[in-house]
């Protein structure tokens, strides 16, 4: 292994590394509010808008994000809507977690009794007070181990980005192993970088899953 | 019937083909204390949901101080905040402590002034034995505690009127007693209570009225001491004779 390599390429991997994180971080983040309005959808099964949504969750779930990426990165400026790698990048990203999200918060939500609601609605609390104070506190507690294993698969599946030409880890490491050989000295920096995003998120997310469970609200 | 604070006008209640409730109609006044009896599946509780529009009607009208309770209007949680409701099963919220669960509502919903409503609520706590529980966890206090602390939260919203729901049925005999002492303060205190419970003492201990339904109606409304010791009807005294042994040991001399 070529050590001055390395070293050498030790800031474009960084570089990609802040770029692979800050995608990651924003699809997340969009993942989390695209869930949340799902499953609240779901919890008061408002009519129509109900369905669209399990249309969404059906396709986002059983399409791969690369054909998800294909279709916001070459499909939409084909019917008129221009888009650069990096929404691109983001906004598959949401497309793909916001159904899993929907998930993890939907079984939350209905994990918490019926009478939860009840009592908040004879305290005089009204339908956003009771979602707020009430259900959503619960419910996010159920669904903590599911939102911290999404928030890893998310990270991961930032790697399929280097197919929509972004300038990510794996795009960095394919790139320097085409032009120059490294294979190696690219593959460990690869994976090392990746072990240097994720590990820190498995370990903060085992120790809140932790700290949950032992706040063990039930009865 | 013009100072009657809670009037329910022949209220029909249907789960599908299933009447539950057909045809009810009292009113409760200020200060009086009203308990319903009846057997299982009579419609007891589902009455007192009703009344806060927890579950709907197909017919009636229930009104409270004048004020029609309806389902999906814009005034209900208006109504629902004079109404105080307490359930069978514990309703805490268990991420909350004692003392958030109580003032949850007050400060979020009615806005009020937090160490006023504190203030408050610490009293209350101290009045039913539970001021050193004040932060903790549900999880952490037994049955007949969650109760009464149920029972404070329900005060703290300064209601007009009191629903308990079979308070008590989930209790641990020996827990009971504590909840029941907790109401009977209040009633002597002059609170507008209307109680569901098969605790049949209690029942003639606290009541100014007992209703009896049965199969979804009013079968018999009289003063305590008429209806436990003259029940009119033969619904009630059979009803009533379910909560009476006969000794088995006189059968047995007999026997002999």
């Amino acid at each position: 292994m070529d050590l001055n390599a390395i070293a050498e390429y030790l800031p474009l991997f960084g570089e990609a590394a802040l770029l692979t994180v800050k995608l990651g971080i924003l699809g997340i983040i969009f993942s989390i509010i695209i869930g949340l309005i799902c499953a609240v959808v779901q919890y008061y099964k408002v009519p129509v808008i109900r369905r669209i949504v399990s249309v969404y969750i059906e396709i986002s779930r059983n399409t791969p994000l690369l054909v998800q990426l294909f279709f916001i990165y070459y499909g939409l400026p084909k019917v008129g809507i221009p888009t650069d790698a990096e929404t691109c990048g983001i906004a598959g990203l949401a497309f793909l977690g916001g159904s899993y999200m929907a998930e993890a918060f939907r079984s939350g939500l209905e994990s918490v009794d019926k009478i939860q609601t009840e009592s908040a609605y004879s305290l005089g609390m009204n339908k956003m007070q009771t979602m707020r104070y009430v259900i959503l506190p619960q419910a996010i507690s159920v669904s903590i181990p599911a939102f911290v294993a999404n928030v890893i698969f998310l990270m991961k599946e930032t790697s399929v980005f280097s197919a929509i030409s972004l300038l990510d880890l794996m795009f960095m490491a394919k790139d320097l192993m085409g032009m120059y050989n490294d294979t190696v000295e690219a593959l460990c920096l690869l994976v090392g970088f990746y072990l240097i995003i994720l590990l820190p998120i498995s370990i903060v997310g085992t120790i809140v899953e932790r700290r949950v469970r032992r706040a063990g609200f039930g009865s | 019937m013009a100072d009657a604070l809670l009037t329910i006008d022949n209220i029909v209640k249907r789960f599908g083909d299933n009447t539950i409730l057909d045809g009810i109609s009292f009113s409760v006044k200020k200060s009086e204390v009203i308990v319903i009896v009846g057997p299982s599946g009579c419609g007891k509780s589902t009455l007192l949901r009703c009344i806060n529009a927890l579950e709907p009607i197909q017919d009636g009208k229930i009104t409270l101080d004048g004020e029609v309770i309806e389902r999906n209007s814009k005034t209900l949680p208006l109504l629902r905040q004079r109404i105080g409701m307490v359930f069978q099963s514990y309703d805490l919220f268990p991420h909350l402590t004692v003392l958030d669960n109580i003032l949850l509502a007050p400060c979020k919903v009615q806005k009020r002034d937090k160490e006023e409503v504190k203030q408050e609520a610490m009293s209350l706590l101290e009045r039913v034995g539970l001021k050193e529980k004040a932060k903790s966890y549900p999880r952490e206090l037994s049955g007949g505690q969650k109760q009464r602390v149920a029972i404070v939260r329900a005060l703290c919203m300064h209601p007009e009127i009191l629903l308990f729901d079979e308070v008590t049925a989930a209790l641990d005999p020996e827990m009971v007693r504590e909840v029941l002492d907790v109401m009977l303060d209040l009633a002597k205190q002059g609170r507008t209570m209307l109680i569901v419970t098969h605790e049949m003492q209690f029942a003639r201990a606290i009541a100014d009225r007992i209703i009896f339904l049965d199969n979804g109606k009013i079968v018999e409304e009289a003063t305590p001491d008429e209806f436990f010791d003259n029940p009119k009807t033969e619904r009630a005294k059979q009803f009533l004779n379910t909560f009476e042994f006969d000794s088995v040991r006189a059968k047995k001399e007999l026997a002999e």
